[in-house]
């Protein structure tokens, strides 16, 4: 389980950072609350907590066998609190998913859309080198050779 | 407007259907549904079946399977899928997973009970990766090009996704004429691809509408993502999502 507490570690840090360089410093009131380490979505009173239904939402409730969640603490940032769920098997993590976040500003969402999903993809990313085969819009010839599909052919 | 067509076909489970000569019949008969089906080349059987200038009852016996199956998926998907996109007959939409999965149906014929077909980036795969081992499959994310969305895994199924990413805007939403905008690509996976090929395709030109209308499609999960990086997934989807 070693190497997963340091993967989440990680990724709260990587969140943390990325929210703390936004130049202009908003005034939101902060009450954080610490998760429970039970997958369950953890509520704050901050004005700045916003569940968006089928996208921020805990995974616990529909686990295959051998997964487990392990929800961070909140992380209390000067924009609000933020908190993920990780869903673990193996020693892997399969599956993120934000709890909460700020939406406070235009730039809070920005982050919802951009950043999140980009630190998450990269999370995935860097555990699944070894795949078979790739899927991804259909590409020509010209395109194949720049593909992810052609790096598996060629076995890199 | 070619593509590439990789096959896999591991070579723990003891037969031929990996040799040279298998695989050249198989290639063989690609390039005959190339010349057949191609709507890029004047002289094929879709561009002369197009232009009236032949029968049906005159074009190969697979031509009249590939329009019956394009009519059921484009009466399927409340039309959002057709063989005649611009008023044009162009089938490329089911021909190329219908191609490929046939392909990986001549290597079982073969003796191959394991291996995987990609073209293009629509895969059927058929039985296991090795022993005990399933498939894994790479989706692309088409906001960072070069990287993985996620990896979804299984034995006997198809990956197909559709999107903006390798050749821009190129599905139209038959309703309105215009290209599909909703969302920056989307994956189905099925048991075969003909069928997951098309429904990807379908969904797409769907956009926001596409979730309901996969959910409800029994035996196929989706997978999709936004042009804003949002994503969102069929309730099944997650039996497919890597975990080892």
């Amino acid at each position: 389980m070693r190497r997963v507490i340091l993967a989440v570690t990680g990724t709260i840090a990587g969140l943390v950072a990325l929210l703390s360089f936004k130049a202009h410093v908003p005034t939101v009131p902060v009450a954080a609350t610490t998760g429970t380490g039970g997958g369950s979505s953890t509520s704050s009173s901050s004005s700045a907590a916003r569940t968006i239904p089928g996208e921020f939402q805990s995974v616990a409730g529909t686990l295959t066998p051998g997964e487990t969640t392990v929800t961070s603490k909140v992380a209390t940032t000067v924009y609000g609190p933020v908190q993920i769920e990780l869903v673990v098997k193996s020693h892997k993590i399969v599956k993120v998913a934000v709890l909460e976040q700020p939406t406070n500003t235009i730039h809070d969402i920005q982050i919802g859309e951009f950043a999140f999903p980009k630190l998450i993809s990269e999370t995935l990313t860097a555990q699944n080198a070894k795949v078979d085969a790739v899927s991804g819009a259909s590409y020509t010839s010209a395109g194949y050779i720049a593909s992810l599909q052609s790096a598996v052919d060629h076995g890199l | 407007m070619g593509t590439v067509v990789s096959f896999d076909v591991p070579d723990w489970a003891g037969h031929d259907a990996g040799s040279g000569a298998v695989l050249d019949g198989v290639v063989q008969w690609l390039h005959w549904v190339d010349a057949t089906f191609s709507p890029y080349r004047d002289d094929s059987e879709v561009s002369r079946f197009g232009r009236g200038s032949l029968a049906l009852a005159d074009c190969a016996p697979e031509m009249a399977e590939v329009l019956a199956a394009c009519a059921e998926v484009s009466a399927l998907s409340g039309g959002y899928f057709t063989a005649w996109p611009g008023g044009r007959f162009d089938p490329s939409g089911y021909v190329k997973g219908w191609a490929i999965e046939r392909a990986a149906a001549m290597l079982t014929a073969a003796g191959s009970a394991e291996h995987s077909v990609n073209g293009g980036g629509d895969i059927q795969c058929v039985g296991d990766r090795g022993p005990g081992q399933a498939w894994r499959v790479g989706i692309t994310d088409p906001l960072r090009p070069g990287s993985l969305a996620l990896v979804v895994t299984g034995q006997d199924f198809a990956v197909a996704t559709s999107g903006v990413a390798e050749r821009g805007a190129h599905i139209v939403n038959p309703h309105t004429g215009q290209p599909a905008a909703g969302l920056a690509s989307l994956t189905v996976v099925g048991a075969r691809l003909a069928a997951t090929d098309a429904y990807a395709t379908a969904a797409f030109a769907m956009g926001p509408g596409a979730r309901d209308w996969v959910e409800g499609l029994d035996g196929y999960e989706a997978f999709a993502i936004t042009p804003g990086g949002q994503v969102w997934q069929t309730s099944g989807f997650r039996a497919y999502l890597a975990s080892a």
